[in-house]
């Protein structure tokens, strides 16, 4: 009799499913869908407002894919997407698209606030970083080793440092390679001598929280959330929302919505810096 | 004897969930074939251990400095926990004072039960800076051998104390009777007859650490080079797909899949050593 009750249960578990299954299936039909697709810095914050998005308007799916800002560029040309991400400006040959920002990404170079370096150029970094310096004294600070922190292959803000800096990450000697922007911040702290980089977003709310990290100036701009907002820090990007033609229905919308201050929480929640509007 | 109708139910059973565990093994190391497999087909196999370095977006895919990054990092928390963790069960059954005896096991439990990402944590903010002093930048190969050893601490103490525990009492009685001393009980009688379960809880130990993650990329630092000494920074495997993955597309995707494989074999080859050896003993 026991073997009879196990078997009921589990026969009413596979017709909970299956029915599930069928009518997800059939719902599915009445939706309508929303298909972005490019840069993986811009993804998990499209895919945020996404969900808020479908919370306001439940006839609607919004769908995420992540390739890389050229793969949303080119999705969008070819009609693929209905919305590309890209996390950078557009180029001259791709001027036939239009781009609408939601947010600014800013990166900003860390050093621990025991050092006593307060700034360095452009050369002085791309050397520290490519190892022809290596003692803080060469370039005005303590005599000791400079440990290089560096991001892990694949990140976003490691392209956009590399870029900024004309590098290749094959040239750059790292002592340590880090994965996210705390474990960035917790290496910086921990160790005097070392210097990273993370988003200005979070190096700045780490600091006003008492964490042991200075921000440096670049070209002679204090880097902060301000200046990545109107737009004079230099290492910094946009974060855009690419359409082929003017947009039209729910595709337009929802540009409309991400461009609203409705998502700044969401904005600030990813580090990135919401636009002046 | 032929089974009864609940034994062979039991035993259809029991078939089914064989079945299912090892079913699930295979899949796994099916689906990682399949995962690696794009990168695979235009990639040759020796590149993965003649390339120049791991810049997977650069199409370099140097593993090795990974693999023996994990041997290292294991072979000497292995090292480190063995005989620190069989003097900890040692002295928790046979020198210290019940009380004392029960409150240190209890402790060490709780050492067992802290979350990995904790010890990583602690090693990151107070143990990596501690050893950057000595010698910088800190995060290294030492730092991520003693967290792993903190770590597998607790397994190995706790599974040779089981194992020493289910030695026979008439064993310990008869040594006792022969007016052994307390040192020569434990060379003589009880280690010797607990060794396969010792054997097993270093084992059970070494797998932990071998696929130890996050406490790992913490404080080891993850640059990828062949290391020199133990204060170089070094990167395992593990570590490099927890560390890639969420942005890797393509063959940069693939690569990781590639070095889950590198670890499985690893494993594999491990798995398959300890089977040999620990045959070749229990049958002396």
């Amino acid at each position: 009799m026991k073997n009879l009750g196990v078997i009921f249960v589990v026969l009413l578990l596979v017709i909970g499913a299956v029915s599930g299954f069928l009518k997800s299936r059939t719902d599915g039909t009445k939706f309508e869908k929303l298909v972005l697709t490019g840069s993986s810095t811009v993804a998990p914050l499209a895919a945020e407002i996404g969900k808020r998005f479908e919370s306001l308007h439940s006839n609607v799916r919004v769908d995420v894919q992540t390739g890389g800002s050229s793969r949303g560029v080119s999705d969008a040309r070819a009609g693929l997407a209905d919305i590309g991400m890209a996390s950078r400006v557009l180029k001259d040959d791709e001027k036939d698209l239009l781009s609408f920002t939601i947010a600014l990404d800013g990166i900003s170079v860390i050093l621990n606030k025991a050092n006593p370096v307060e700034s360095l150029n452009k050369q002085q970094i791309i050397d520290i970083y490519t190892g022809k310096i290596v003692n803080w004294k060469d370039v005005g600070g303590n005599d000791a080793p400079i440990t290089v922190v560096n991001k892990a292959e694949g990140r976003s803000t490691l392209e956009l440092f590399l870029h900024y800096f004309g590098l290749k990450n094959t040239d750059v000697k790292p002592q340590v390679v880090i994965g996210d922007n705390q474990q960035g911040i917790k290496t910086v702290v921990g160790n005097p001598d070392a210097i990273g980089y993370v988003s200005v977003g979070t190096a700045e709310y780490e600091a006003s929280q008492g964490a042991a990290i200075k921000l440096l100036p670049l070209e002679g701009i204090a880097a902060s959330v301000e200046n990545v907002r109107n737009r004079s820090f230099p290492l910094s990007r946009p974060l855009n929302l690419v359409t082929h033609a003017e947009p039209t229905g729910i595709a337009k919308t929802f540009i409309e919505f991400a461009s609203s201050p409705q998502v700044n929480d969401l904005i600030e929640a990813q580090y990135f810096v919401p636009v002046p509007r | 004897m032929s089974l009864s109708r609940a034994d062979r139910q039991l035993v259809a059973l029991l078939r089914g969930y064989a079945l299912l565990a090892a079913a699930i093994v295979l899949l796994i190391l099916l689906f990682l074939v399949k995962e690696s497999w794009p990168i695979l087909q235009h990639v040759a196999l020796t590149r993965f251990i003649t390339d120049t370095s791991w810049h997977p977006v650069q199409s370099l895919y140097q593993l090795t400095p990974m693999l023996s990054a994990t041997l290292y990092s294991t072979l000497g928390a292995v090292l480190l926990a063995t005989p620190l963790g069989i003097g900890s069960a040692l002295f928790s059954r046979y020198y210290a004072p019940s009380f004392l005896a029960m409150v240190y096991r209890r402790l060490i439990e709780l050492l067992a039960g802290i979350p990995s990402v904790v010890y990583g944590f602690w090693g990151l903010t107070t143990l990596a800076p501690l050893i950057g002093r000595l010698h910088p930048p800190g995060v290294s190969l030492l730092t991520g051998i003693l967290i792993l050893t903190l770590m597998i601490l607790p397994t190995v103490a706790l599974t040779v104390d089981a194992a020493l525990s289910a030695v026979p009492i008439a064993y310990v009685r008869g040594a006792a009777a022969l007016g052994l001393s307390r040192w020569g009980l434990i060379s003589g009688v009880t280690m010797p007859a607990a060794r396969s379960g010792i054997a097993a809880g270093i084992l059970l130990a070494a797998g932990r650490a071998i696929g130890e993650t996050m406490a790992v990329l913490m404080v080891a630092g993850n640059v990828v080079e062949q290391p020199h000494s133990l204060f170089d920074s070094v990167r395992t495997l593990t570590a490099n797909i927890a560390l890639e993955m969420a942005y890797a597309t393509g063959d940069h995707r693939a690569a990781l899949f590639v070095s889950g494989l590198a670890l499985m074999s690893m494993v594999l080859v491990l798995v398959g050593l300890a089977e040999f050896f620990t045959k070749e003993r229990r049958y002396v």
